[in-house]
This record gives structure tokens, C-alpha cells and sequence, in this order.
């Protein structure tokens, strides 16, 4: 695999409108740190849990699951063409799950205890939490190491012009970090599917609380699913982008072939959905469920037109449908997740739309990670270099057809 | 594609993780639990209640909570629900005229809410770091607030919107009723018994209050009927009509069954008591999550699975990426050369 940094300036219209983002972000942070929640977000007794969990952890983290879900075809299928997805991949994961565990802490109302969670006298073996906040964390850890070999590049071509020791500390360190890799990419397998999973179980104690039409047994399954929905979504959403807003050739014949699988998830999901509301009796809630109803078809309605953009093989090779149907993907994933975690829920007499400040933290974050990208993909060697991407775009482009 | 050891290994493995997940629904469910040896609790009858909301101001004092205001002049303590700074509340239910009391129509009737300390409570379930614990003896639902880190799944996973936490605060904590913990250790019993003069809230071991529930229940509507005050097998008695109670103990099965017990002559509906199943839905997710994580075998063989598949692509790669390192070190020494 051949992969360089871009290059290219640092400080773009870009890069500063984020900045600033972030730093409104900052302000807002240290007002919730010293005055409370309530001074910054709208979250009320009925409503405990508000946009910075169901957004920033539960959405986010599946919109981090952009290497899980390539990861799984790379090396779970064999399909090594797809390499030169990895490392955006990877590095887009790292900033997902790295946000979101720190969204949380924002969140968390006695956050000073935080290390609690880490305390094995402390665990609630019962508690689906436990598991999703254990595996949370030592999959961000797993995410960095993942995402050390373009850092050890960098560090080693630094440490060459110079020679000496310090190049054969490194070189050596990069090789031992390459033998043992393949043991982290497996736990970065194992740990989403065992998180994303548990991700939709945690909704279960909330019972009636949620709506018929999101409460059920399979949520673990669903959840899951979405988990890989979002994340092939978001790989082909930031390849289709990145080739757009840095000039760079397509990779459109490595997403057709991707979408593939998406189409394959996203009607195992549908399927299973779908199934569980008929196999308990629920569909009447369909209609009964107000705006509620609307909700759920438009997240249905989102998955099926992505389906079928991809459907056809002229449109799965165009970048313009590409964009689209990853757009649609994401939009009904994520729209799914806020709507169990926050929309479909409730309690009689109460109500939460998130405040303007708490939507600029969120803005915030996600801006943090548009700026960590940008800035990343300019100094390490993450993307394709552009000759051989042509090149083996040719020799793909062949297999497909 | 013929289908090789390969594809049916690797197939196998991805069809495993996600069906993994998908068939624990089917999966065998986890004991109820069952009422703790010495539970205590609290038995709130509607009928007997006047609304004078003794228990509420006894409530504060014991547990140093302050008035709520929500009148413009703030000379009223009116909280309107549970929360952080009020434990226990008494809502008031009225129908059409609201003439004739504990009447379903056209009358009116008073609902006592504060924790129903659950036999299987999902709070205790769902808090991470066990902030939230039952007592093995008393069956009293503690808050501890050295331990939590304000996660609030117990907030939201309460079916009774009991627990309420702290938002205005930059050290917040969580607020419920623990049924006067400090004062039992006293010899004491909770404020809100000892304070309420018609005995509509009476406190003792469950099992007492579930014998007085029914004993109520038999009572012959309209007879002469005798309640006690504070405790069930208190002497201090008052007499009066029995009441028309409606047929079940709310209570008894919600959720598992809960320690508190509330008797009435409308629908607990209508008091704004939520219907539930007679299990408790932790009850699911825990059995989901121990399936899933009993051991922590499928994990390990998931991962197992893995670490194999993996294994398999990067020899091939490590073997590609050396290849590609003499290519580029040819490319370095053909600069060199050029530069020379």
C-alpha cells in the first residue's frame, strides 16, 4: 500500500470557521464545568439523557465505525483491494470514539468520579453500561494503536534524515508495531461488535418508556447493524468527499463494490426490524404513534432509498449516487439511534429540545473532528498516493465489470 | 466462487458475531428475585388520605429538603412532583364536579408518590458503578454518592420517575426517598408515617402491610371498619366507613412486585400510576447481557475467530509491505545517484 500526506496549507477557510467552533465550544464547557448541566443544556428529570449522549456517544460512535465496518471486509472476507480504505477509515474511528468518550465525560453530572468505571470493587456486572463503557475505552485505546503505523512512518522518514540511533530505535519499533498489529485489528473487530451491540441492549430496562415501534428484544441485533450501516456510509460519504474537495481520482470502483455489502446490512436490518413488529403484533403502532410514526418512516424510507440507488450497477459506479445514497444511510442511522435514545422516548408531562448552547457543543465536537481530519490527512500519510490509487482504480475498475 | 475452506471460515465467523447478538432474545430468562427476609415498606391507602400533606412537610424536615415555589407571590410550598428537593409529593386527582371523594367520576382523590423500593429494581440494575444498591435484609434502595459519576441511566430507566438528580449544581447528586434510613437506625419510624393522622401512610414489614391490604380488601363496603395509624399493628385505631377499594394492590406485581403498597377506590391509572407488566424489563437485559458475556466465551471465540482471519491477510501483506520497502529504498539510492 502506498500511502502519502497531502501537503498543502494549514490555515484554510476551512480549518478556521472549525477553530472557531471549537473555541465557542471551549467557553460553553467551562461554564457546564462550573455551574452545572442546567446552566448550559435543557436536560430535565424526564429527560436525563439529551443530545450529547444520543448525538455525540450513541450516534457518533457508529459514525466511528467507519473501520470496524471496512476492517470486517478487509480482513474477516479477505478482501484486500480494499486496503486503501483502511487508514481514513481508522483515523475518521479514532476521532469518533475519542469524541464521543469525551462528550461523555461532559455529560457525566459527577464527572470527577469518572474513574470509577475502571475500578473492578466498583463493577455492576449487571449493568449493560459497564460493558459498553470498559469496551468503549479500550477500543479508543485499540483505535490508536491501530492508527500508529502512518505516525511511525512520519517518525521514522523524520528519523532517517538525521541517521543514527534514533533511526534504528525507530525503524525497530515499527517493526515490532507491525508484527504485532494484526493482534489489535482483531480486538478492533471484536470490541464494536461486542459495544455497538450492547449499545441497543442498554434501552431495554427503559421498558415503555420508549416507543413499542423501537422497544424490542432485538435491539442488540439492530444496533449492530446500524452500527455498520453508519460506518459504510461514512467511508463512502468521506471518500466521495475527500476525492471531491482535494482533486483527487475517484474511488468510486472500490465503494460500488463496497456498497455491495452495505445493501446486504441494510436488508438484514430492515428484515430483522420488520420481522420482530410483525412477529410481536406491533404494526397498529405504525399508524398510532403520531409524529412518531413519521419518524420511524422516514428512517425506513432513508434505508430503502439507499438500497435501491445502489441497486442498479450504473449508478452504484457513479460518485454522484454514491454521495447520495451515503447521505441517506447516514441520515437514517442516525436518525434511528436519536429517535430510541431521545425522540421516541419519554414520560407523560415532560419535554426537552436541546438548547442553543448545547447544540454549539455538539457543533463544537464535530467540528474538532473536521479540523483533526483535515489537519491529519495533511501531515501523515493516510490517503492513497495519487499514481498508484489511478493505477489500481484501472485494474479494479476491470474486475468490476 | 466455489466455495473454499477460506469463505466458509470466513463466512462463518462474520454470520456468528451477528447472529450472535440476534438469537439471545430466545435465550433462557434469569430468576425473579424474590421480596427480601426482612423487607420493610410503606402501605399508602388513597381513601384514608385528606390531602393535608403532613407527610411532605415531615419529609423535608427529615431528609433537609426546602420548600418548592410555584405561585407568582413564593408563599406557598407547591411542588408539583418529585424532585431532587422533594421526596415524597401528594397529587391530587378530580373528575367532572369532583363532588363525592375516592369517586372515579365526578370526584376526587389524593396519591401519594415517593420511591416503591422495587424488588427488582431497575436502578439498582442499570448504575454502573453500584451507586445504587438493595439492602440483602431491609430491601431499601441507598443512593451513595461517593460512587456515582452522574450518569443518570437510573433517572431514565426508573419506570416511576423516582429518582431525580441535581441540574443547577456544579457538584450534583441524586435525590430519593431511602424510607428514613437515619431515622430507623433512631428506632424511629419514616417522617411521613409517623406524621400522618389518618393512617393513610402506614409503615412496617411488607408482609404486615400486604395481610393489612387484605384485610382491607374484605372489608364489606359501608360497614363499620377500624385503621390503624403509623404502623398496621399500631393501638392507636380510628373507626370509620370502609371504603369502596378498587381489586388489585398496586404494587404487589408491577415491575416484579415493589415494597411500597397503595391501596385506592380509583384506578391507580388515573393517579397517574403507570400500568405495568409483572416483570421487570431488567430482568431481559440482564439476561440478554449475561448470554451474551456468560464466561466471556463468545467473545473469545469471536475474537479467536479473528485474530486467525486476520493473521491469514497480514502475512500476506507484511510479505507485500517488504517488497515495497526495497522498491523504495531502490528509488532513495537511484536519487542519490541523480543527485550525484
Amino acid at each position: 500500500m502506498n500511502v502519502k500526506p497531502l501537503g498543502g496549507p494549514y490555515r484554510t477557510r476551512t480549518t478556521v470557521i472549525a477553530a472557531s467552533m471549537v473555541a465557542i465550544m471551549g467557553v460553553l464547557v467551562l461554564i457546564r464545568f462550573c455551574f452545572g448541566l442546567g446552566s448550559v443544556t435543557n436536560l430535565n428529570n424526564g429527560f436525563p439523557w439529551g443530545l450529547w449522549l444520543a448525538y455525540d456517544m450513541v450516534a457518533g460512535s457508529a459514525i466511528g465505525c467507519g473501520g470496524y465496518a471496512v476492517a470486517l471486509v478487509v480482513y474477516a472476507l479477505n478482501k484486500g483491494q480494499y486496503h486503501s480504505l483502511m487508514r481514513p477509515a481508522i483515523l475518521a474511528s479514532m476521532f469518533g470514539y475519542a469524541l464521543g468518550g469525551i462528550s461523555v465525560i461532559f455529560d457525566m453530572s459527577r464527572w470527577w468520579n469518572a474513574w470509577h468505571i475502571f475500578w473492578p470493587a466498583y463493577f455492576n456486572l449487571n449493568s449493560v453500561l459497564i460493558e459498553v463503557a470498559l469496551c468503549v475505552s479500550v477500543y479508543t485505546m485499540v483505535l490508536m494503536l491501530e492508527f500508529a503505523p502512518p505516525v511511525m512512518e512520519k517518525l521514522v522518514e523524520w528519523t532517517g534524515r538525521r541517521g543514527g540511533k534514533l533511526h534504528a530505535a525507530t525503524t525497530a519499533f515499527e517493526k515490532v508495531l507491525n508484527k504485532v498489529l494484526f493482534v489489535f485489528i482483531a480486538l478492533g473487530m471484536t470490541l464494536p461488535t461486542m459495544h455497538q451491540s450492547s449499545l441497543g441492549t442498554m434501552l431495554i430496562p427503559l421498558g415503555p418508556l420508549i416507543n413499542p415501534l423501537w422497544q424490542t428484544p432485538v435491539l442488540p441485533a439492530l444496533f449492530l447493524l446500524t452500527a455498520l450501516c453508519i460506518g459504510y456510509g461514512v467511508v463512502m460519504l468521506e471518500a466521495t468527499l475527500v476525492s471531491d474537495r482535494f482533486a483527487r481520482p475517484s474511488e468510486a470502483h472500490l465503494l460500488a463494490l463496497l456498497s455491495r455489502y452495505l445493501i446486504g446490512v441494510v436488508i438484514a436490518f430492515l428484515t430483522i426490524r420488520w420481522g420482530a413488529l410483525i412477529y410481536q403484533g406491533r404494526l397498529h403502532f405504525l399508524f398510532t404513534s403520531g409524529g412518531l410514526s413519521f419518524a420511524f418512516f422516514a428512517e425506513n424510507v432513508l434505508f430503502l432509498i439507499a438500497v435501491i440507488l445502489l441497486w442498479s450497477k450504473y449508478r452504484r459506479l457513479a460518485p454522484r449516487y454514491q454521495f447520495i445514497a451515503a447521505m441517506c444511510i447516514l441520515s437514517g442511522g442516525i436518525l434511528y439511534r436519536l429517535d430510541a435514545y431521545l425522540i421516541a422516548y419519554g414520560r407523560v408531562g415532560w419535554h426537552y429540545f436541546p438548547s442553543v448552547s448545547e447544540l454549539m457543543v455538539t457543533f463544537g465536537m464535530i467540528a474538532v473532528e473536521v479540523l483533526g481530519y483535515v489537519l491529519i490527512v495533511k501531515f501523515f500519510p493516510v490517503l492513497p498516493s495519487v499514481e498508484r490509487a489511478a493505477t489500481s482504480a484501472l485494474a479494479t475498475n476491470r474486475s468490476v465489470a | 466462487m466455489p466455495l473454499t475452506r477460506r469463505t466458509f471460515l470466513t463466512r462463518t465467523a462474520i454470520g456468528g458475531a451477528i447472529s450472535a447478538a440476534s438469537t439471545v432474545a430466545t435465550a433462557e430468562t434469569r430468576e425473579e428475585k424474590t421480596l427480601p427476609p426482612k423487607a420493610l415498606g410503606l402501605l399508602f391507602d388513597s381513601t384514608l388520605c385528606v390531602g393535608c400533606k403532613a407527610c411532605v412537610v415531615a419529609c423535608r424536615d427529615a431528609n433537609g429538603t426546602h420548600p418548592e415555589f410555584n405561585t407568582e407571590d413564593k408563599l406557598w410550598d407547591t411542588p408539583l412532583d418529585l424532585d431532587a428537593d422533594t421526596l415524597t409529593v401528594i397529587k391530587a386527582y378530580r373528575e367532572g364536579t369532583g363532588e363525592t371523594k375516592d369517586q372515579e367520576e365526578n370526584g376526587y382523590a389524593f396519591m401519594k408518590k415517593s420511591c416503591l423500593q422495587c424488588i427488582d429494581p431497575s436502578c439498582v440494575s442499570v448504575c454502573p458503578v453500584s451507586a445504587m444498591t438493595k439492602n440483602a435484609e431491609t430491601g431499601i434502595v441507598s443512593y451513595n454518592p461517593d460512587r456515582c459519576i452522574g450518569c443518570r441511566y437510573c433517572v431514565a430507566a426508573c419506570p416511576f420517575g423516582v429518582p431525580r438528580f441535581e441540574y443547577d449544581k456544579a457538584v450534583p447528586r441524586l435525590r430519593k426517598c431511602e424510607l428514613c434510613k437515619p431515622r430507623l437506625a433512631e428506632g424511629k419510624i419514616p417522617a411521613c408515617a409517623e406524621v400522618c393522622p389518618t393512617g393513610a401512610t402506614l409503615f412496617g414489614p411488607v408482609t404486615v402491610l400486604r395481610a393489612e391490604a387484605e384485610r382491607r380488601h374484605k372489608l364489606v363496603p359501608g360497614e363499620r371498619a377500624f385503621f390503624p395509624r403509623k404502623t398496621a399493628d399500631s393501638e392507636d385505631v380510628h373507626e370509620k366507613p370502609a371504603p369502596h377499594y378498587v381489586t388489585e394492590t398496586y404494587g404487589l406485581n408491577e415491575v416484579g412486585g415493589t415494597q411500597m403498597q397503595l391501596l385506592s377506590g380509583v384506578p391507580f391509572k388515573k393517579l397517574g400510576m403507570p400500568v405495568l407488566p409483572n416483570k421487570a424489563f431488567v430482568s431481559i437485559s440482564e439476561t440478554i447481557q449475561h448470554t451474551i458475556y456468560k464466561g466471556m466465551i463468545a467473545p473469545a471465540v469471536l475474537f479467536g475467530c479473528l485474530l486467525f482471519l486476520v493473521r491469514r491477510v497480514t502475512n500476506k501483506e507484511v510479505a507485500l509491505h517488504d517488497d515495497d520497502r526495497d522498491a523504495r529504498e531502490d528509488d532513495h539510492n537511484d536519487d542519490h545517484k541523480g543527485e550525484g
